[in-house]
């Protein structure tokens, strides 16, 4: 029997795709090659200008910096914590399914809320944890710090995610193989090494492909912790993105940072992709 | 003995990790402003309610939860009708470019949102959208979308076509087989997705941020980003909204702690 066309089913979700985002990346685009002064209405074509002037923009540089160290580190710890956990969490135990009801609770938090809860966390008088840790250190002020603060926040955040996005992999790792290998006297390190990591493989890299292109677009969490500061040494691309476009009204180099941003994410997912379909392969 | 009494230590540790930020901000909710500034910090002696009645009484938290809620539900279920029927017919149905539409559905859950955000506040201001609650939902949907879709079409796919065949058969057009045969039957998936979208619109924040400028549709994450102190920062008062708006979705992950982590992992480890 041959299967009726199912155009008019889907329709309507590709309508309102190309309306609110398709359309609009072309806007984006169109609008990166203006000047375009939001309140006084002010619209004109200049070119590459705003690409021209970003290249010599040192906060845009800047920016580019912090969210590609903050991307690197926070991927990195959160790949290495959560992985860790997984690991811990996968057999059976008393409380495993309350257990891992708990470590969902970063992931479900709001990331405002979260930002607000570490703000207090690290105040620097009456925070919890300079007093933990017998220190007076200025987390959110100083421009070492900041940035650290920043990517702790994010990796508590998101740890669990990729937590259980690791315990499902592991999970499809079949047990003879473990057995088997325990048969031939390997031990637990090279079991880990051997056997579960290379399996696991695929699914790190979808974990991976997730958490860089999140925190590469990072955008709430940083802005609500630290507002891009001290001495913008926390801004972000998206957060400076949204300063030019939203504070200063600069529409037009506004867009032309927000296309940088859109195409680096394009390079990133293109990257990851061509890495896993070869691991398919 | 000693291996089994680490292991639970290594647990307990991840349990507090996980757990001990959101503990702390609830002690702190409950505990009266002086106390607030003591030092060593205590978990609290004499437990109050007044932030979070002042939370409520002193602003505008009740239209701001409305707010949210509007939004979300609404999201939630036109999400869920434009993404099952287009589910459906991707699973079940002939469909030219296939594989090119699913493509095409995943690249638009990578676009950075700050992509769109310029584009989209023109669009929406010159249709006489902002601060509306119609704005953000059309918004989220859209960005929802995706995801509901991924998810149901894996659900869909898990039916065995021979029911659509012998429904067919039967004389049902394909929308009556989509209501009548494939939504019952993949109510665990709808429910997921449903959770899922619902948790995304609660918690998303830079369009929020952009759309809304008021009380009349400004969502939580915006208030509590915006918490405005006068003379310093409330923090009994943030922690108590803080609170209120993320026991809910607490709650939902300890009932539906199953169903989100197979909504969270379906796709990412089948495909």
């Amino acid at each position: 029997m041959k299967k009726e066309s199912g155009n008019r089913f889907i329709f309507p979700a590709l309508l309102i795709l190309f309306l609110v985002t398709v359309y609009p990346v072309f806007y984006v685009f169109y609008l990166s090659f203006h000047r375009r002064l939001l309140i006084f209405d002010i619209s004109k074509f200049v070119g590459l200008d705003n690409y021209l002037f970003l290249l010599r923009d040192d906060r845009f540089w800047n920016a580019l910096k912090n969210t590609v160290y903050f991307t690197s580190v926070s991927v990195s710890l959160e790949l290495a914590i959560g992985l860790s956990i997984a690991v811990l969490l996968n057999r059976s135990f008393r409380f495993r399914g309350v257990t891992r009801a708990v470590v969902l609770i970063p992931w479900a938090v709001p990331t405002v809320v979260s930002a607000r809860m570490w703000e207090w966390i690290y105040n620097t008088d009456f925070g919890i944890l300079n007093y933990t840790l017998g220190a007076k250190i200025n987390w959110l002020g100083s421009p070492f710090w900041a940035i650290h603060a920043a990517i702790l926040m994010d990796v508590w955040k998101t740890t669990p995610f990729v937590a259980i996005l690791l315990i499902a992999g592991l999970q499809v790792i079949p047990k003879e193989l473990y057995m088997a290998a325990k048969v031939d006297g390997a031990g637990n390190w090279a079991i880990f090494r051997r056997i579960t990591l290379p399996l696991l493989k695929p699914i790190i890299l979808v974990v991976l492909l997730f958490r860089t292109l999140d925190a590469f677009r990072v955008f709430d969490a940083v802005y609500v912790l630290t507002g891009g500061g001290p001495a913008n040494t926390t801004e972000t691309l998206s957060i400076y993105a949204y300063k030019v476009l939203f504070q200063t009204l600069q529409f037009g180099y506004g867009s032309t940072l927000s296309v940088v941003v859109f195409l680096c994410i394009g390079s990133i997912s293109v990257f990851y992709i061509k890495l896993l379909s070869k691991g398919i392969k | 003995m000693i291996k089994k009494t680490g292991f639970y230590l290594l647990v307990m540790l991840v349990l507090l990790y996980c757990s001990g930020p959101l503990l702390w901000q609830i002690a702190t909710s409950l505990k009266p402003d002086y106390e607030l500034t003591v030092i060593p910090p205590v978990i609290t002696e004499n437990p109050t309610t007044v932030h979070y009645i002042s939370v409520f009484k002193e602003r505008p938290f009740l239209r701001i939860i409305l707010n949210s809620a509007v939004v979300a539900s609404c999201t939630t279920v036109l999400s869920l009708i434009i993404g099952s029927l287009s589910a459906f017919a991707l699973a079940k149905m002939r469909i030219r470019y296939k594989v090119f539409i699913l493509g095409f559905v995943l690249s638009v859950s990578m676009f950075p949102p700050i992509a769109t955000v310029s584009p989209l506040y023109i669009i929406i201001r010159e249709l006489g959208l902002r601060d509306t609650w119609l704005a953000l939902i059309i918004t989220y949907t859209t960005f929802s979308l995706p995801l509901s879709i991924w998810i149901l079409t894996n659900f869909f796919k898990e039916i065995p076509d021979e029911i659509y065949y012998a429904a067919r058969i039967d004389g049902c057009s394909p929308f009556q087989i989509f209501y009548k045969i494939m939504l019952p039957l993949s109510i665990p998936g709808i429910f997921t997705t449903a959770i899922l979208v619902f948790i995304f619109s609660w918690n998303e924040f830079l369009f929020a941020l952009t759309f809304t400028s008021t009380t009349s549709s400004r969502t939580i994450p915006v208030a509590i980003a915006l918490f405005p102190g006068v003379h310093e920062v409330p923090w009994g008062e943030i922690a108590a909204a803080s609170v209120v708006v993320t026991i809910p979705l607490i709650v939902l992950v300890f009932a539906f702690q199953k169903r989100i982590v197979e909504g969270l992992t379906s796709g990412a480890v089948k495909g």
